[in-house]
């Protein structure tokens, strides 16, 4: 072999392990939707610690390379890198330790000062399985539609935690749609709880909460994880971590591991979180009609979740005394896209009663919907596995 | 006090330590062949009679210093060796032992037969000497055929032929499952949903309801509480209406009007250092400790800050 013919073997062989030599149509689908991810997180603002973690995660599963080369970078290859922080996804440990953070930085007082609250939380599963019966009807298998259908929880690690036990194939589709919906949850929901409610429910005022005591925001996370817990086991890993991060908060004697949960560690976890979900969408993996309809069930299961939290305080306020009725616009912030959706009821509330605060009220279903999506999705678990 | 409260924090620790020890309890005999012409063979090719173990922990399980014995007399029959990492049985699964009385032949092999034709006991000890599992394998058992549980770790025992659903398993599952019948009933029975969606939401709804009671009745102690503290500090008889009327629960704006009136009553402050002590501090310039190169700050979109 000539020296001239050497060094064209070597470049030819170099070409074939570029991106530009396996680029296929699908990788640049999905580099464009990673690069909207991003648009939207940078220049709409649109939940970007989220966002900007998985649009970058999808550019990066979505380099093309040979992989017969055996490189061992792709993220479905044993051993990579990507691979090995992936396994924080595929083996459900990113979820609960980012529910340890939520526990520690949530102030669970409106809960606690007004526990019927509670119920509206409860109300707004019923998007679950509203989009579970949807997506039998699409013709799903009951395990790949309860994956689905956690969407309507509005909470990314639970549908993270689910899929990843009950439909790990379909993990990126449905991780990317409840990010998506939860960016998107002020477009979605105001429209939804303007239809439902009239101009003089919206101006409602709530008597605000009482002062709760340290002594009762200790015994909550206590009392809150073992009553959960004993009824659905199966939501131990996410409810029991939830409750724990909030008892650390609370306690008052373990400010550090509070802070380091709720600042460092969720950050951490966030971002490795993030970016291996958007690095998992690889596009043989993530572009089949089964996406759309993912997608699809994910809008159906946000309308149906919002829209029955609404309903639900509405009809609560028939056996509810006048003093005591709630303001239907805190409904929506049963869906747990936390405190997305609380910001909204307020925003909303405010629009129509400038003095009106609603934040402090709509927290309430809002942690309240954290703890139901977790049950909900104990509750899947537990049936279907 | 301190050292009882040590005591009893080395003892829980302990405890725990010897949870590790309770999963090996959960090892089971799932299968026994005495008799074997037409089934596995072994390592030398040759055929034996078998015990089946099986792990039904989700976690593995070291079995090596464990006994199987064929006689009751005799608990510490057959230790399994140390030292042989295919002793350690991964979560669900199951290990082979050949009765074939040649231990010498390696750890699989014990040192004991089992007798065709006769009741054949087998049992497994635990490193201590302890029964975890035992089973009468009958005399009626003939060639060929095991004598199994009907579902792997549980359930009872019957004879299997080999015929027909009667499947002989070594080294797998007593049931073969091809599918998930949870979910397979749920397709067949619930359809549409209805059933899933009436059984969740109702679980749903009374674990929330259950914390929003508690919440109640905790919330009403507290403010019991808090309210008889109260009387008892002011210093009235507690069985007196009036002052147990009066003493309800104080908002956040009342508390802080009072202090605001008791402040401009008084034209006084409390006796707290107010001394703000400002040092400069000066240290010598580096890069490496400037903060400029720390990338500490969240970059925030430029129509943010403003």
């Amino acid at each position: 072999m000539s020296f001239g013919d050497f060094l064209l073997n070597n470049l030819r062989q170099f070409w074939e392990l570029t991106g530009f030599a396996n680029a296929e149509f699908g990788n640049f689908v999905m580099l464009a939707v990673g690069l909207f991810f991003i648009w939207l997180a940078i220049k709409k603002n649109f939940e970007p610690m989220l966002l900007v973690p998985i649009g970058f995660g999808i550019l990066i599963g979505n380099v093309p390379f040979n992989t017969a080369a055996g490189l061992e970078v792709g993220i479905y290859e044993e051993g990579s890198v990507l691979n090995i922080l992936y396994n924080g996804v595929s083996a459900g440990w990113y979820p609960p330790l980012i529910f340890l953070g939520i526990g520690a930085m949530t102030d669970f007082s409106a809960l606690i000062a007004n526990p019927k609250l509670m119920l509206i939380g409860a109300s707004a599963q019923f998007g679950i399985f509203g989009a579970y019966m949807v997506a039998l009807l699409l013709g799903f298998a009951p395990d790949q539609a309860g994956a689905i259908a956690i969407i309507g929880g509005a909470d990314g690690p639970t549908a993270i935690f689910l899929s990843s036990k009950l439909a790990p194939n379909l993990m990126g589709a449905i991780a990317v749609s409840a990010y998506s919906y939860m960016a998107l949850v002020p477009v979605i929901q105001p429209p939804i709880m303007r239809l439902l409610t009239t101009k003089k429910e919206r101006v409602i005022r709530m008597k605000p909460a009482r002062a709760v005591s340290q002594n009762e925001k200790i015994i909550f996370p206590i009392v809150g994880m073992l009553l959960t817990c004993f009824v659905v086991p199966s939501g131990l890993p996410l409810l029991g971590m939830l409750f724990f991060g909030n008892l650390l908060r609370e306690c008052g004697v373990t400010t550090r591991l509070a802070k380091t949960a709720s600042n460092a560690l969720t950050d951490i976890v966030t971002i490795l979180l993030g970016l291996t979900v958007g690095a998992s969408t690889q596009a043989s993996q993530f572009l089949t009609p089964q996406t759309i309809f993912i997608f699809f069930l994910g809008f159906m299961a946000f309308i149906i979740a919002s829209t029955s939290g609404v309903l639900f305080v509405k009809i609560f306020n028939l056996v509810l005394p006048k003093e005591k009725k709630i303001n239907p616009l805190i409904g929506n912030a049963g869906v747990s896209a936390v405190p997305m959706s609380a910001r909204i009821s307020n925003n909303l509330g405010l629009e129509y009663d400038p003095s009106n605060y609603l934040l402090m009220h709509a927290m309430g279903p809002n942690v309240a919907g954290v703890i139901g999506s977790a049950v909900a999705a104990g509750v899947l678990l537990g049936f279907l596995v | 006090m301190k050292k009882i409260f040590i005591i009893a924090a080395i003892a829980l620790v302990a405890g725990c330590a010897s949870l590790s020890a309770q999963s090996r309890k959960a090892v089971r005999l799932n299968e026994v062949m005495v008799e074997n012409n037409s089934s596995i063979i072994d390592d030398y090719g040759e055929r034996h009679g078998w015990i089946e173990l099986f792990n039904s922990n989700f976690a593995p399980v070291q079995i090596s210093s464990m006994y199987l014995s064929n006689d009751p007399e005799q608990p510490k029959m057959y230790p399994v060796p140390l030292g042989d990492v295919n002793t350690r049985i991964e979560k669900r699964q199951h290990v082979v032992f050949f009765t074939d009385g040649e231990p010498n032949k390696g750890t699989f092999h014990t040192n004991f037969v089992l007798t065709p034709g006769q009741e054949n006991w087998v049992g497994l000890y635990d490193a201590d000497g302890s029964l975890i599992d035992e089973i009468i394998v009958p005399a009626t058992l003939t060639a060929n055929c095991t004598f199994a549980r009907t579902s792997d770790g549980e359930g009872e025992w019957s004879i299997r032929t080999g015929e027909g659903n009667n499947y002989i398993t070594p080294s797998s599952a007593n049931i073969i499952k091809d599918s998930n019948n949870r979910v397979e009933m749920f397709a067949e029975i619930d359809e549409n949903g209805f059933g899933m969606t009436i059984m969740a939401m109702c679980i749903v709804f009374s674990a929330l309801l259950m914390l929003c009671l508690s919440f109640y009745a905790i919330g009403a102690i507290g403010k019991r509480m808090s309210r008889s503290n109260k009387i008892k500090s002011s210093g009235a008889d507690h069985k007196d209406k009036e002052v147990r009327a009066a003493t309800g629960h104080d908002s956040g704006e009342e508390i802080a009007a009072i202090v605001m009136a008791l402040h401009e009553h008084f034209n006084a402050h409390d006796a707290e250092n107010t001394i703000l002590t400002i040092n400069k501090v000066k240290r010598a310039y580096s890069p490496w400790s400037s903060k400029i190169y720390g990338l500490r700050e969240v970059p925030t979109h430029e129509r943010n800050r403003r």
